[in-house]
């Protein structure tokens, strides 16, 4: 087994699954030569060319809305936007055309596309730069939703969302890309299932629910408290949608505890759907009140190094956020 | 700096000396900050994306320096040069970028998003485009008052491939709104040669399209530049929108980072051979009878305004944990 970066993962991804299967293409804004403005495409256009790695000209809408086209036609295209921030020119056509195909058409018309977008803030980016916008998308039945947060799942999870008969959101935690390291092991096919969160540490006391960078954090809070006798269960909720809802439940039907991570704004953020769930069907398991640790309610991340630490959540401030939950 | 609103340009007259002078010390500012930036950003001391105007400071000098005090601005992320055009002062630019409470924004915003309502400067834009858009409504707002002013619209030439630009371009003819959009054709958007991104090479044929009048013109010499805007923002002012294309090009890469491996070495050194700064104070020796040892001070000049700016920024206070929930609504 070698060690890899996340972002090394999302590469061996595409890598493999541009050489497994032809109808497979990317396309995105200096995803060529580039290699893309993270590297995520890095050596991909020299092994398969100009006309399977493509460089679009800077139009979201286009992006997304001919890579619908395409897949609806029978291809596979995986459409990078370089920041979840652009993704927005591109509503219209993932909500009102990615989304509705299968339904307005019986089934008989399929967009089986992936749409790759760096999310979340911590790299200074400022206010366009750093948002987490998932919570736009979960409302939106039609799309799958799913998020890393570990080079494993990163490649498991995207080549599995690149044989998803749907059009899959796949958003990748930018600042972990290459702070997130993990074992890769080396299996000719790794697929990791869409629409299953992993328990990624067992716990007794209370239940940590995250995805994405704050699952990253999350585990290393889980750490420290440990060593304060707090046995954390965390859960790494991987596909935000559709929602692994059993593996969740099964969680808080041991702890006893809830509490939810993200790293969006706190109001109507993807925690809030947890916590309904959780309250609507494990009421009687909980022993507290549900909680939602979240980024504040303020348009986007501040450019200021201060503020933006004070913007954003961190091992600290979850490891605080569970003793609180675990004292109840 | 010149403090541009305060400008006494008549409409359609050539460049005095003295504004001449002014902006050839604007341009050495903002290549001396940019260069500073650079530094600092390879110490580490400002972080976050940091897009330089080396190159391209005949084309914020030149269209600026030729507007009249009430003709509003707006541009995208690459603003620093455009800023300091404006009239704002390089202490608050430089503190921005520190994420210093004395910056633009009180460190909100940082180098993409500068801005001064009282020197109608409305903004670097990061989301490419999407000002475009904002630009209209500016110039619809100026209409509807009955006032003279131009909305002077800045963007890439990569932004003109998206539908923001294209709305925005119809809008503008349709309801013949008084703007002078400002193409800098620096070459490329991002790693990506026009070329290989948009359908016409020659951006203005864009405009022709919707039946815009247009000029395309070098965008290095800020005589040039001066003059074709200071003639087009009259006729805007009198016949509603025209498309103005500068052809740069930008020295340094998209960012700071960036490899450039999307283009040659020797092309770059050819561009360079026509540095905007090297052109004009070539013609301001040869036409003016002005010697190096005039130019030379005010280069000595802006280099310690960029010292101090850098300076007050640097012992400036961090912006107050509490002000994060600032400005979310107004009362
Ligand atoms: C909507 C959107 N898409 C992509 C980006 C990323 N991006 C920033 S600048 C840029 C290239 C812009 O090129 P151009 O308009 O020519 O301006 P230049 O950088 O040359 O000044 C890209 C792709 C963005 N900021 N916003
Ligand atoms: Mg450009």
């Amino acid at each position: 087994m070698a060690e890899v970066t996340l972002i090394e993962g999302i590469r061996q991804a595409m890598d493999e699954e541009l050489a497994r299967d032809e109808r497979v293409f990317i396309v995105g804004e200096d995803v060529g030569p580039r290699g893309g403005v993270f590297r995520a495409t890095e050596g991909l256009y020299e092994k398969y060319g100009g006309s399977r790695v493509v460089d679009s000209p800077l139009a979201e809408l286009s992006i997304v809305g001919m890579g619908i086209g395409a897949a609806l036609y029978g291809l596979r295209p995986i459409c990078e936007i370089q920041f979840a921030d652009f993704i927005h020119p591109a509503f219209n056509q993932i909500v009102n055309e990615a989304a509705k195909m299968c339904y307005r058409s019986n089934g008989a018309w399929t967009v089986p596309m992936v749409i790759r977008a760096p999310y979340g803030g911590g790299i200074g980016g400022g206010l366009y730069h750093s948002q987490s916008v998932e919570a736009f998308f979960t409302h939106v039945p039609g799309l799958k939703v799913v998020v890393p947060s570990n080079p494993r799942d990163a490649k498991g999870l995207l080549k599995s969302a690149v044989r998803d008969p749907n059009p899959v959101i796949y958003f990748e935690p930018k600042k972990g890309y290459r702070l997130i390291k993990g074992e890769l092991p080396e299996e000719d096919d790794l697929l990791v299932p869409i629409g299953q969160a992993s328990i990624s540490r067992q716990g007794k006391d209370l239940s940590v629910f995250a995805y994405g960078m704050m699952h990253y954090y999350t585990l290393q809070a889980a750490e420290i408290v440990a060593e304060e006798g707090i046995d954390v269960e965390v859960v790494d909720l991987r596909t935000l949608l559709p929602i692994d809802e059993q593996t969740i439940l099964k969680s808080v039907e041991k702890t006893g505890k809830a509490l939810i991570v993200y790293e969006g704004n706190l109001t109507g953020g993807y925690g809030a759907e947890i916590s309904a769930i959780l309250a609507e069907k494990a009421f009687v398991s909980l022993d507290a009140p549900i909680r939602r640790l979240a980024g504040p309610d303020v348009p986007a991340a501040p450019f200021s190094h201060p503020l933006q630490d004070w913007f954003m959540l961190d091992v600290s401030k979850i490891a605080a956020g569970i003793r609180s939950m675990a004292e109840y | 700096m010149v403090n541009r609103t305060k400008s006494k340009r008549v409409a359609g007259e050539l460049m005095d000396k003295d504004t001449m002078l002014d902006l050839y010390h604007e341009m050495v500012l903002v290549r001396r900050l940019e260069e500073a930036f650079e530094t600092l950003y390879q110490e580490g001391k400002i972080g976050g994306f940091l897009h330089l105007y080396i190159g391209q400071e005949a084309v914020g000098s030149g269209v600026i320096g030729a507007r009249q005090p009430q003709d509003r601005v707006i541009t995208a992320y690459r603003d620093h040069g455009i800023a300091i055009s404006c009239g704002i002062d390089p202490k608050s630019i430089v503190a921005e970028l520190f994420g210093k409470e004395a910056g633009t924004s009180k460190g909100r915003g940082g180098s993409m998003h500068l801005g001064n309502t009282d020197l109608n400067f409305w903004g670097g834009h990061a989301i490419v485009g999407a000002h475009m858009p904002l630009a209209t409504g500016m110039a619809m707002a100026d209409k509807y008052r009955g006032s003279d002013a131009v909305t002077i619209c800045l963007f890439g030439d990569g932004a003109t491939n998206g539908g923001y630009f294209h709305e925005a371009l119809n809008l503008s003819m349709v309801w013949d709104l008084p703007i002078l959009w400002v193409c800098e054709n620096n070459q490329y958007g991002m790693g990506t040669a026009v070329e290989r991104a948009s359908a016409v090479t020659e951006i203005r044929q864009k405009a022709e399209g919707y039946g815009m009048p247009n000029e395309r013109v070098d965008g290095m010499d800020i005589l040039k530049v001066y003059e074709a805007t200071s003639k087009n923002l009259d006729l805007v002012r009198k016949n509603g929108p025209f498309f103005l294309e500068l052809m740069t090009y930008r020295f340094r890469g998209h960012s700071i980072g960036d490899p450039e491996r999307y283009r040659e070495k020797e092309e770059i050194d050819m561009w360079r051979k026509d540095d905007p700064i090297g052109i004009f104070r070539k013609h301001l020796l040869s036409t003016n009878g002005l010697t190096d040892a005039v130019l030379d001070n005010i280069e000595a000049k802006a280099q310690s305004e960029i010292e101090e700016a850098i300076k007050f920024a640097e012992a400036s206070a961090d912006p107050s944990l509490d002000s994060l929930f600032d400005y979310v609504y107004v009362d």
